[in-house]
């Protein structure tokens, strides 16, 4: 994380993970989900890198990439806040705890705060529908969420 | 002598604390010297109750539930470790009604075992339908599954005999055996309970398909949404792998079957087989047109089984006890047992297996108690967020495919979703096009412009706007969805907005202004 994306050095890194799942059928997610997790997003320059050694074009991976919920262009604040927004929360009252957490973070969904603390997502479903509403900070599932905890989380996150 | 301790590893336990109850009864055990091995079984599904920590005593197991870390001191004070009395003592935990009237065929070892325990597994009759199925012809295996009416339990519902039939018959050098683990639907956690709670026994289900079709490779395409299931998942295959159970020859054999984790990065549309296929190749999430099936061209254009984790799961039981003994329970063409998840806004959450038939009413007000608010049902989706809301004037309708098919709802994969009387169902309607907004992956009309145009409508009748010509146009916008949609995504998001739309007219007429003035 906070590598100079530009510098050679994350192109070799790219490289390197390309060349690691080079040999699975069907590489490219595990790819663009190991660069993520090495780079904390994808970014834009990781695209030629990636299409070259895939034989792909550089179109075909950034359309790949922009399809799914999970990879960012950008890097996400030092912690991700996950919310559920699906059905099951909802019939517990997850929206207001959705609206509860907007105020609180002072950020929408899918936004980071200017400082760089923290990231809000909407996620739909995390298994946890017979104890909703729930959340998920920085992978750590949590159940039953209300007011008083996501205030905590926002200390925590904060701090 | 080591007194064995159960407490959940499962995201929903520890998503309730189980984490810190763990923590606490170490350090407390090692304070007071208490002899203890820690297990971190799968949850028996009794959500209300969770964390549920299990102590197995010379009388068989004793559980205490729910435990949070404050109650740890206590419990040793009570001497629960001997299975002492306290305000949190269930007892035996299989004699809890919610359990006890449960029919447990693909959950039978949930919440008992050690997950990542391969002797455990052996130890309560796992492995037991794979050494029968390595000595029998594919094509008996395949019958075998016929013969039990096990049918596709990811909510469509296709007789899985005859899709392994169709690879079986598939000419082709390399063939798959692909787990659908996206669960993505709302309300549904039966997936997630079991490769968290016995990996095993889908790992067993997988290599069985793979040896009755002769496909040597498996992948499982677990959504990224399950962080717990996918670690635990990917352990149980390496340990598989280096007992033998997966690999060059499964069991000795001599056939060779492995199986792979991939993750899937936050599509709902990839739930749906042929999307997830072009996901597993490494391309946009979108559906592909059928025919041809993904059993003749499936993966990489090969012939590939595709099943739910249940359906992969529910197969080692069935030839382990025979088509028979499975075939007997249910009704009608739903045959075997079904995990109803019972979730959202009730009583007594959790996990459910059971023959078919119960009917909604006895699911939701006798198993599930009611709302956990305490206040009136108005409405409960079932089959997720393509499923359509009863409302309980259809408490009467069993639990079975065709049933409720039959009353313009579905199955699906089994998830109930209850909502007290403070639901406001227009909002829940406009929230179906929302998501199928949010989730369509692009590639027909129907949906990529039905959903969004239809929220727009919606959002014009909350506004008081031409009310009733806009409820024509919305019903209208589902007709050509429900018809013109290439995948269930498009062709289903009519089933919640429709239902919503016929059961609950008096939330779509409301006067925004008087509303206003509330």
């Amino acid at each position: 994380m906070g590598l100079d994306l530009s510098s050679d050095f994350a192109g070799d890194r790219i490289e390197a993970i390309v060349d690691e799942h080079i040999n699975l059928e069907g590489p490219l997610l595990p790819i663009l989900h190991a660069v993520q997790e090495d780079l904390g997003c994808i970014p834009q320059e990781a695209l030629p890198v990636i299409a070259s050694k895939l034989n792909l074009s550089r179109a075909e991976v950034h359309g790949v990439m922009s399809f799914y919920h999970d990879f960012r262009e950008q890097p996400a604040g030092r912690h991700v806040v996950k919310i559920c927004r699906a059905e099951a929360c909802q019939s517990m009252g997850g929206d207001a705890i959705a609206e509860h957490a907007k105020r609180r973070f002072k950020i929408g969904f899918g936004e980071t705060a200017p400082d760089g603390s923290v990231t809000l997502e909407a996620v739909y479903c995390l298994g946890l529908c017979a104890c909703a509403p729930a959340a998920m900070v920085d992978g750590k599932v949590i159940g039953r969420v209300d007011e008083a905890r996501i205030d905590a989380i926002s200390s925590e996150v904060r701090s | 002598m080591t007194i064995t301790v159960y407490i959940p590893g499962d995201s929903g336990a520890v998503a309730l604390g189980a984490d810190d109850v763990a923590q606490a009864i170490a350090g407390e055990a090692e304070k007071r010297g208490a002899d203890i091995a820690v297990v971190r079984n799968g949850s028996r599904g009794l959500y209300w109750l969770e964390p549920m920590v299990e102590v197995a005593t010379e009388n068989g197991r004793i559980a205490y539930g729910p435990v949070s870390a404050g109650d740890v001191s206590a419990l040793f004070d009570a001497d629960f470790l001997s299975g002492g009395a306290h305000a949190l003592s269930l007892g035996d935990p299989e004699e809890i009604p919610f359990l006890k009237s449960q029919t447990r065929l693909t959950f039978a070892r949930c919440g008992i075992v050690d997950p990542l325990s391969l002797e455990d597994y052996e130890a309560h009759d796992g492995l037991k339908g794979l050494r029968k199925a390595v000595s029998m012809a594919a094509s008996d295996i395949v019958q075998t599954v016929t013969d039990s009416g096990l049918r596709g339990r990811g909510g469509a519902g296709f007789p899985t005999g005859i899709k392994w039939k169709t690879v079986l018959d598939a000419a082709g050098p390399q063939k798959y055996i692909v787990c659908n683990a996206d669960e993505g639907d709302s309300g549904t956690f039966a997936d997630r309970m079991i490769m968290e709670g016995d990996p095993f026994v889908l790992i067993e289900g997988m290599a069985i398909a793979g040896l009755a079709t002769a496909a040597t490779k498996g992948y499982v395409y677990l959504r990224s949404e399950y962080p717990d299931a996918i670690r635990i998942m990917n352990a149980a295959i390496g340990i598989a792998r280096d007992k033998g159970v997966l690999g060059a020859s499964v069991l000795g054999s001599g056939k060779a079957f492995d199986i792979e984790v991939r993750v899937g990065a936050g599509a709902y549309v990839c739930g749906e087989e042929t999307s997830l296929l072009n996901s597993l190749e490494g391309k946009r999430g979108v559906v592909r047109a059928k025919p041809p099936l993904p059993a003749h061209k499936g993966f990489l254009g090969r012939p590939t089984v595709i099943n739910n984790v249940i359906s992969l799961a529910s197969v080692p039981v069935i030839l382990d006890k025979g088509a028979d003994h499975y075939r007997d329970f249910g009704m009608g063409r739903s045959r075997g047992t079904i995990p109803i998840q019972i979730a959202g806004n009730v009583k007594h959450g959790g996990l459910y297996e059971t023959a078919f038939g119960l009917t909604l009413g006895e699911i939701v007000d006798e198993i599930g108690g009611g709302t956990a608010t305490g206040r009136a049902v108005k409405a409960v989706q079932v089959g997720g967020p393509l499923g359509a809301y009863f409302p309980r004037e259809l408490f009467d309708t069993p639990f079975d495919y065709e049933a409720f098919a039959g009353k313009d709802g579905l199955i699906g994969h089994a998830g109930i979703v209850v909502f007290d009387e403070t639901a406001d169902m227009m909002k829940q309607a406009r929230f179906a096009f929302e998501f199928c907004a949010i989730e369509s992956c692009g590639k027909c009309t129907p949906c990529r412009i039905g959903a969004v145009r239809g929220a727009e409508t919606v959002d014009k009748i909350m506004q008081g706007i031409d009310q009733e010509k806009n409820l024509e146009l919305v019903a209208d916008l589902c007709n050509t969805m429900k018809f013109g949609s290439l995948c269930a995504l498009g062709g289903f998001t009519p089933y919640p907005v429709m239902s919503a739309l016929t059961h609950f007219p008096d939330d779509f007429r409301k006067n925004p202004y008087l509303q206003a003035a509330e």
